[in-house]
């Protein structure tokens, strides 16, 4: 059966391991699946101008992005053999170092898994309306643009 | 009509809300645009898209009322 009921994909924080080790270990009943595919997004401690990032705060169009990743979700699940699917994004402050997207895929066999991943992920890259303020160690910001 | 228009990012740092409800006469996007401009000089400096009822639209769309938001370059992921 596919999973395809709406999920709720914002989650305040970072995500943690513990919760990616969950989700894993909550599809060893699903005994159709022979292969998953993971995408961790990790915030970058990057230097601008001699100044190093030190968190990303995330805002976002919630309404729009909801209805966008449905749409993604629906895609994806149009255009490849997928069992199921899970899309986590955080809002608010994820400090360098920690996980602010996960991805992850399930198919029965692994080919699959690897394009229905990377189509996944560059759709949220490209269509869902999410903000990043990048924080520098000294307070000041900038904001993020994904290119 | 009543338009809500809401403001994201570096947008409502330059409007300095997230939010605001506007009674306007005009029949375009782009209308709603020059009248936001006037009101908020820096945003012409800054690169956006403009969704209306959550769907990006051009400028020359017709301004069909309820949400109007501005949204700055995307950083998801």
């Amino acid at each position: 059966m596919k999973d395809k009921k709406p999920k709720s994909v914002f989650k305040e924080g970072a995500i943690s391991s513990e919760f990616i080790g969950n989700s894993i270990y909550k599809h060893q009943t699903k005994t159709s699946i022979g292969a998953h595919n993971i995408f961790l997004g990790q915030v970058r401690a990057d230097v601008i101008d001699n100044k190093t990032v030190s968190a990303i705060e995330y805002t976002a169009y919630e309404e729009m992005s909801n209805a966008k990743f449905h749409e993604i979700r629906e895609a994806a699940f149009e255009k490849f053999e997928l069992t199921c699917m899970h899309i986590y994004h955080s809002l608010g402050k994820v400090n360098v170092g920690e996980i602010c997207l996960f991805v992850f895929v399930s198919s029965p066999r692994r080919k699959v898994v690897f394009e229905a991943l990377e189509f996944i992920v560059e759709a949220i890259k490209a269509d869902v309306p999410i903000f990043g303020k990048e924080i520098f160690e000294d307070s000041t910001h900038q904001w993020k643009q994904n290119n | 009509m009543r338009i809500t228009v809401r403001y994201f990012g570096q947008i409502a740092e330059i409007t300095n809300k997230e939010k605001e409800v506007l009674e306007f006469s005009g029949h375009t996007i782009s209308e709603l645009m020059e009248s936001l401009y006037s009101k908020y000089t820096l945003l012409k400096t800054k690169d956006f898209q403009v969704a209306q009822n959550q769907e990006l639209v051009a400028l020359k769309t017709e301004l069909t009322g309820q949400e109007i938001a501005l949204l700055p370059p995307f950083a998801g992921g």
